[in-house]
């Protein structure tokens, strides 16, 4: 095993457990802007994930995805956050 | 040891620091009280993460040619995280998601209250 592939599977775990992270403060909210931030934190752990992968099998495949995503991801959180609105407010 | 392997050592490095990054987002996510300091720790550090990974993809890859695209790939992220960033944060101010009692201080409060006396005399 060389370097690199431990550094691999340490940034698997690492990643790993930031998305359960962010998939445990999805579930807990409370609020909806909360789950909002936590489903932008686990788009780009999954960017990360996609880079990872591509560093690990040496190809670009997944290079134009990556880009997309962090071009349009915001566009979803920008849009609930417009659009988010008080309850408690006649 | 050859330069190769010094090279594959350096990405494994940046990898783990960039992989480092995505989970103090997380840890932030879930340990800070409020939202303003939840948006705060789920937005810096992915952008330093995002630029190490990419870092080390484009070593791994040892392709200049490559570099452009890592470089928009990274811009992209330093544009687009603040819009969200403030857009959550304005829209947890205006709809009082923001629990006022824990901001040590409040300079948009002054504004909005500057404003609202401008509405009452007009």
């Amino acid at each position: 095993m060389t370097f690199l592939d431990g550094s691999v599977l340490a940034c698997g775990v690492l990643l790993a457990l930031a998305a359960l992270g962010a998939v445990v403060r999805m579930i807990k909210g409370p609020a909806l802007l909360d789950r909002v931030l936590a489903a932008d934190v686990l788009l780009v752990v999954l960017a990360s994930g996609l880079i990872v992968n591509m560093a690990v099998s040496r190809n670009t495949n997944n290079l134009a995805l990556v880009v997309a995503i962090t071009l349009i991801g915001f566009v979803g959180s920008v849009t609930v956050a417009r659009f988010v609105q008080d309850r408690r407010r006649p | 040891m050859n330069s190769n392997s010094i090279v594959d050592v350096v990405a494994g490095v940046l990898m783990v620091l960039g992989a480092l990054m995505s989970l103090g987002a997380a840890v932030g996510l879930l340990r800070f009280p409020d939202l303003l300091t939840r948006m705060h720790a789920a937005t810096k550090p992915q952008v330093l993460g995002s630029l190490l990974l990419l870092t080390a993809l484009g070593l791994e890859l040892r392709s200049w040619a490559l570099v452009p695209l890592l470089v928009v790939a990274w811009i992209f992220q330093l544009l687009t995280v603040p819009v969200s960033a403030h857009m959550v944060g304005r829209a947890g101010y205006r709809t009082k998601h923001v629990d006022k009692a824990r901001l040590t201080v409040d300079e948009l409060d002054d504004v909005v209250a500057r404003v609202e006396r401008a509405d009452d005399d007009a």
